[in-house]
């Protein structure tokens, strides 16, 4: 099918499309990378009666040292994440959920303010974000604020962004020193949403848990914080025990849903896989050059 | 109906002009108003990879763009490999490989293809596996897509002045 007609505004700065957004607010749709809003107006499941296209605001595209942690602008596109030296060396986690996502093609076009705002349950930088405790700045014509990503994320496909309100940059912190991270799924064909997914980063002292982070995409109505499957694993000698009990504890917190591409009692099941597989696979990174 | 702007775009080199609404998809552009209908036009939901073009030097999918996004961007498409009667190597090792049978998938797997070699400094087989399956095919079964591609990566890679991003 062919989208429904709508009006395309095209601002040229910050804003400007915060203005345009005051002006039209619920008419109005964000089209950042377009890999999934345009998919969704092609089948006219989103049929907005403004299109605001903000890929032509250059100063939204960006990856900053900003001492502890990366900012990294909203439009900054994922093939740019995947290519970066520094994300790579100090956000290890957003480097590999990015190679997870999608296909060459689509990643040179997504971004990752467009992921995280679309807030697609399968996604893979929400789930990192999570994990990583990141803040997502949302601006709007009554000023700017900083959103917990544990608050950002209210379900499927629904952010705590207002109407007037555009996700500016993603705040992420820095890894720690000596720690591993990985992102892994399972899908049916390489680069198709995940039927589950789990990002882990990892510290160890010795052979203890000294720090752990864990989330999963695809087993829920948004991306899952697994804190219990943490709480398994913190401060406990890594091991294949605790690796197996904190998979059991993946699998018993998380509530994911039937579809036609897996059953809700599958995913459970992967949601441990994953868990287990992110853990040993984050923990086999420590100590290697990014 | 929203009205219909003028749009400049620059494909294969030659700069085209032509008349768009806001909702045209670049794909129905290139097919409809410039008459390059090699670029094929298949999910219209970016999983089928037949509608893959190289926009400004990185492969993406037409159908997921409208063509006011591209007003003023250079453009690659099939229509822009051969060099008049001689085919792009691409091609030669794609018809030696028989890495296509109805050939709708074909100008998306190139674009796809090139722009995975090009931006690459070496590709293993799996890599190239995992690179291509981002276009579908439903007649060959990939192998030999898989083997043109691995091909065409051993004559650039082993041929730095056919490796650069120029080419692309």
């Amino acid at each position: 099918m062919k989208p429904a007609s709508f009006r395309h505004l095209q601002p040229a700065s910050v804003d400007e499309a915060l203005a345009m957004l005051a002006e039209h607010g619920a008419d109005a749709r964000i089209l950042a990378g377009g890999q999934s809003l345009v998919p969704m107006m092609n089948f006219r499941l989103a049929r907005p009666a403004v299109l605001m296209d903000i890929n032509r605001i250059a100063d939204l595209a960006y990856i900053r040292d900003a001492g502890s942690s990366l900012g990294i602008g909203a439009m900054t596109r994922e093939r740019a994440i995947e290519t970066s030296a520094l994300v790579k060396s100090s956000a290890p986690l957003i480097h590999a959920a990015t190679e997870n996502i999608a296909h060459l093609p689509i990643r040179s076009r997504g971004t990752i303010g467009g992921s995280i705002a679309n807030a697609d349950p399968a996604a893979e930088y929400p789930a990192a974000a999570l994990a990583l405790d990141a803040t997502l700045v949302a601006k709007s014509v009554r000023g700017e604020r900083r959103i917990a990503a544990a608050d950002f994320f209210q379900g499927v496909l629904t952010t705590a962004l207002e109407a007037d309100e555009m996700l500016t940059e993603i705040v992420v912190p820095k890894a720690p020193a000596g720690s591993g991270a990985a992102f892994v799924e399972l899908s049916r064909r390489h680069g198709d949403f995940a039927m589950a997914g789990v990002g882990c980063e990892i510290v160890l002292s010795g052979d203890s848990v000294s720090g752990i982070r864990l989330a999963a995409c695809g087993v829920g109505a948004g991306p899952v914080r697994l804190k219990a499957a943490e709480a398994a694993l913190l401060g406990k000698t890594l091991g294949k025990a605790t690796i197996v009990a904190a998979a059991r504890a993946a699998s018993a917190e998380v509530d994911p849903e039937s579809d036609v591409h897996a059953s809700a009692d599958y995913r459970r099941r992967l949601a441990g896989v994953m868990t287990k597989r992110a853990v040993e696979a984050a923990a086999a990174k420590i100590g290697q050059p990014a | 109906m929203s009205e219909k702007r003028t749009i400049t775009l620059k494909v294969n080199g030659k700069t085209y002009a032509g008349l768009a609404e806001d909702r045209m998809l670049l794909v129905d552009f290139l097919r409809e108003e410039l008459k390059l209908t090699g670029t094929h036009v298949g999910c219209e939901h970016g999983v089928c990879g037949a509608c893959t073009v190289i926009l400004g030097g990185e492969a993406a999918r037409s159908c997921l763009m409208f063509a006011v996004q591209a007003d003023g961007m250079e453009i690659r498409t099939i229509e822009g490999m051969a060099d008049g009667e001689e085919m792009h190597p691409l091609q030669t090792l794609f018809s030696e490989h028989h890495a296509l049978q109805c050939g709708f998938c074909t100008p998306g797997m190139m674009m796809t293809a090139l722009d995975l070699v090009h931006s690459r400094e070496s590709l293993t087989r799996e890599e190239i596996r995992i690179g291509m399956s981002a276009a579908i095919c439903r007649c060959t079964g990939y192998e030999g897509i898989v083997n043109a591609v691995q091909d065409y990566a051993k004559m650039v890679y082993g041929n730095a002045a056919k490796g650069s991003r120029s080419d692309v």
